[in-house]
């Protein structure tokens, strides 16, 4: 059943885009991940403009992490204090890579830094993912004991708060930081940012990676929620169609995503969301390094 | 189909009288196109007659039939390899092309049309595209790309012989639009050329518009943005909050 978008000014296969957002869905409540990071590829795929594809992407994933974080809530896995110190990091980090990307912009290339963004960070998170928890994989099958986190400078820093729910008493430095350089990756890149989230809060803040995936949704809603309305007020390019069309594959994905997450190890969880973050990396590094069957292509005119 | 319309048509426009020797008498299946929520695309039948007061005079006389989208500028960029990766390099700005164009003769389009008429009327593809004052030595190629991808994306369409044509007389074609269609008025030309050369031109405007929910969104989107954004935000949350609901429920 075709259906046309009022903004995207294309016309669409609706189960298609069910079974797009049902897809990433899944992977969102599995592994606490907006899912944007594949999804906006996707979108771009089937023809959708990118200006429109980042802006709904950013509208859905508020769809499906706050369907996510409700089950996530129920089984008192999310740690809300530390969501909202990252929270506020997030906004402030959000506003400010928005500018950045504006500046970027005027000096053209904002196409190739969006690319290369997605590759060397997709990469980095991925292959060190995926080397530590094929090692916590090995260790638990020989038996032995999880060795305890060392104390780091992240202990060492002022303005100690106690996260009761993570079992942490850290200072709040960090997490603000992790918060602010996960909101400009997540303006730039146009995403939620939950693959950077998650590993930053697993490795930099020592998190458990039970409580890891609801507190990064409960994040993510927010900073996407920011995000769609900026693009919403200044671009108008949320088109609300597509969106629908996308949560709701999303959110029930979401709700099924979940399920299976309680049924996985932390460490098959991990290698599996490594596994996918290299693919994706390696997709768009190929794309780069390739010779493209067309060499050219269309844009928008104007904006200066 | 068409050929009934063609002869009820001709029979309509016999009696009318035309001033000039010869002119074309037009008619139209649709006046407007309207794109709803289920729009797929859809095809407009172009039918006319030539009106003559004395016979035909001699030579091969032909039909061109050219629709086009509404003219605006675009960006095309090219790639080129720099430290190993592909990236965009050079870029034309092209100030104004249809978004859609379609032209459709009765014969091959040489045949019809001569190069000098062509560059007066600018009926074919390239010359209905309007590019000045480049900064890049090989322009001609940025235009030639923007015609491959836009005739891939089945925008442009270059239909020769699809122009039915009988007795010098009597014509009509069927130009199909595509699902991916932009809003705006749409000039529909007509040209009668003899030996290569345009004898009488025709010219009318299909407005396609979209309707109903369409229309609305799209208007609340630019007029009304934050209530808008909110309108989309408050969706997401009562999608996501009633998923989880109903799963919950599932579950009991």
């Amino acid at each position: 059943m075709q259906i046309y978008l009022p903004i995207a000014e294309i016309s669409v296969n609706a189960f298609l885009l069910l079974g797009l957002g049902g897809m990433v869905g899944i992977l969102s409540g599995m592994f606490g991940v907006g899912g944007g990071f594949l999804m906006t590829p996707l979108l771009f795929f089937i023809g959708i403009p990118p200006a429109v594809a980042v802006a709904t992407e950013a509208n859905q994933i508020v769809a499906s992490s706050f369907s996510g974080v409700l089950a996530h809530f129920k089984r008192k896995t999310v740690d809300l204090r530390m969501g909202v110190v990252l929270l506020i990091g997030g906004l402030i980090g959000a506003a400010l890579g928005v500018v950045l990307f504006n500046y970027l912009k005027s000096l053209g290339q904002v196409d190739l830094l969006v690319r290369l963004c997605y590759v060397v960070f997709l990469g980095i998170i991925g292959s060190l993912m995926f080397v530590e928890s094929l090692r916590a994989l090995r260790k638990a099958k020989s038996g032995g004991a999880p060795t305890r986190r060392k104390h780091n400078w992240v202990h060492n820093l002022p303005f100690k708060m106690k996260f009761r729910v993570s079992g942490l008493y850290i200072s709040v430095i960090p997490p603000i930081l992790v918060g602010v350089a996960v909101g400009i990756l997540a303006a730039i890149m146009g995403v939620g940012g939950g693959f950077i989230m998650v590993p930053a809060m697993i490795y930099l803040l020592g998190m458990p990676t039970k409580v890891v995936v609801g507190t990064s949704l409960f994040q993510i809603i927010f900073v996407t929620a920011f995000t769609t309305m900026l693009h919403a007020t200044t671009n108008y390019t949320v088109d609300v169609v597509l969106a629908v069309l996308l949560l709701v594959g999303g959110v029930v994905g979401a709700q099924v995503g979940t399920r299976i997450g309680v049924y996985l190890k932390a460490e098959q969880l991990r290698i599996l969301l490594a596994g996918m973050v290299l693919l994706v990396c390696g997709k768009l590094a190929l794309d780069l390094l390739l010779q493209p069957s067309e060499l050219y292509s269309l844009g928008v005119a104007g904006g200066h | 189909m068409l050929r009934r319309l063609l002869i009820t048509f001709a029979l309509l426009c016999a009696s009318a009288a035309p001033l000039s020797a010869e002119k074309i008498v037009l008619g139209l299946s649709q006046d407007e196109v309207a794109i709803t929520a289920t729009f797929e695309g859809s095809e407009i039948l172009i039918y006319g007659a030539v009106s003559r007061v004395a016979p035909a005079p001699e030579g091969n006389t032909g039909i061109i039939i050219a629709v086009s989208g509404p003219l605006e500028p675009v960006t095309v960029r090219r790639k080129e390899r720099k430290f190993g990766i592909w990236v965009n390099s050079d870029a034309v700005e092209v100030d104004a092309a249809p978004s859609f164009y379609a032209v459709a003769t009765s014969a091959p389009f040489t045949e019809v049309l001569t190069d000098v008429e062509d560059l007066r009327h600018k009926i074919s593809i390239p010359r209905a595209i309007r590019a000045v004052g480049t900064g890049v030595s090989d322009s001609e190629n940025f235009t030639e790309a923007l015609i491959r991808v836009r005739e891939n994306a089945g925008l442009y369409q270059v239909l020769d012989n699809t122009v039915s044509f009988e007795q010098g007389t009597l014509f009509g074609t069927s130009i199909a639009l595509p699902a991916n269609l932009t809003e705006g008025m749409y000039s529909t030309r007509i040209f009668l050329t003899r030996d290569g050369a345009v004898v009488d031109e025709y010219v009318t405007q299909i407005p396609v518009n979209k309707v109903g929910i369409e229309r609305w969104l799209y208007e609340l989107a630019h007029q009304q943005a934050f209530i808008y954004g909110l309108m989309s935000l408050a969706i997401a949350i009562a999608a996501g909050w009633g998923a989880s609901a109903a799963f919950s429920l599932l579950r009991r």
